[in-house]
């Protein structure tokens, strides 16, 4: 697979299985605005996915679907951050605050990069993603003094580096007032348990159904 | 044989899936028709990436030029081509009526939460600016919920993008 597969389905991944994530708070946010906020959130996320397998499954010759659903769990390239089941409001909201601007940085260099298709699709990612950043900063500074925040978005930390690629991490850590230094990166590559449960359950009416268009 | 403005007035004729009031030509989605003797070329520059309502249009717009007689060609352009600012004012007028508040128009640099918690904007039921953001999200992605102090109910407001 050549490196500009390799990087859209990086980013595809990332994006469609924080959707599935954020998905799992359809019905169950603490407040209904919340839960319609989760519910458009992972809508917008699972869409840039969509847009970003189409670019890779032109280089791949194979369909959106099928990179999206027919590989086997080890085959998918999502950072540790987007895999965890997280079940509090306090890990929930660190993780979107630190993936919203771990993305940020990516689509700034995306949007500059020498790639023009996926410059151009970056650019129209970000209109989308404004309104994602939005919420997350809204969240993080009425969050800001709690412990339970603090502790969380410490502890997600070294996973949000993992996001991005090593020379892009300082840009992060700046935006966010952490360090690169002294942390670990919980690098892509790994899976953790609770990504095959996921895969599991994603692809579960595809596989009952072998080839069916809906 | 087809003309291209025979193809744009058909065009007009189609229905937004989910605000119906609205045609894809209002809505400011199709950038370019290029008519090639019996081949139609349709450039179609979506919405929201996440909006169901993608697969309708584009079947839509394949239908309407195969009832024209003519060979359709819908090509999906991904850029970030579409913004709010490409719906008309004829549609932004449509929106207002059928209870939807049109979106702003884009300030340069990203939208901020300043921004949508100003008094801009407007009740499209009593035309008030007495209006508050209830949630930056809404029942599809481009739209968000707000609130109106004079008539006291609430209302889509479509996104700026």
């Amino acid at each position: 697979m050549n490196a500009r597969a390799q990087q859209l389905l990086s980013l595809a991944d990332d994006e469609l299985i924080l959707g599935w994530r954020d998905s799992e708070w359809t019905g169950i946010a603490p407040t209904l605005e919340e839960d319609v906020a989760f519910s458009s959130i992972a809508q917008n996320e699972i869409g840039h996915a969509r847009a970003l397998y189409e670019l890779a499954a032109v280089e791949l010759d194979t369909d959106a679907d099928a990179l999206a659903f027919d590989r086997t769990p080890d085959e998918y390239r999502c950072a540790p951050l987007v895999q965890l089941h997280l079940l509090d409001w306090a890990h929930t909201i660190a993780r979107r605050y630190l993936y919203e601007e771990a993305d940020r940085v990516r689509i700034d260099a995306l949007k500059r990069g020498d790639d023009a298709e996926l410059a151009g699709l970056a650019a129209k990612i970000d209109r989308e993603e404004t309104y994602h950043r939005l919420h997350a900063e809204l969240w993080a500074a009425r969050l800001r003094d709690e412990p339970r925040f603090r502790d969380a978005v410490e502890e997600l930390w070294p996973y949000a580096l993992g996001v991005l690629e090593p020379e892009l991490r300082p840009v992060l850590a700046g935006r966010v007032g952490l360090s690169v230094e002294s942390t670990q990166a919980v690098e892509r590559g790994e899976h953790a348990e609770a990504f095959t449960q996921l895969h599991d359950e994603m692809t579960e009416v595809r596989r009952s159904a072998p080839g069916q268009q809906w | 044989m087809v003309t291209a403005d025979a193809v744009w007035a058909a065009l007009d004729e189609i229905p937004d899936p989910e605000i119906p009031v609205i045609s894809l030509v209002d809505l400011g989605v199709i950038r370019d028709v290029a008519v090639d003797g019996s081949h139609v070329r349709i450039e179609f520059t979506p919405t929201f990436l996440g909006c169901p309502a993608l697969e309708v249009m584009k079947r839509a717009l394949e239908e309407t030029v195969s009832a024209l007689g003519a060979e359709p060609d819908v090509r999906v352009i991904q850029d970030d081509s579409w913004s709010t600012d490409r719906i008309t004012p004829a549609g932004r007028e449509k929106l207002r009526e059928a209870g939807f508040a049109p979106p702003a128009p884009r300030a340069a640099g990203a939208t901020t939460l300043v921004q949508l918690q100003s008094k801009a904007f407007r009740c499209p039921y009593c035309g008030s600016q007495e209006t508050r953001l209830e949630n930056i999200f809404g029942p599809t992605p481009c739209r968000s919920i707000r609130w109106c102090e004079s008539c006291r109910q609430p209302f889509e407001q479509f996104k700026t993008i």
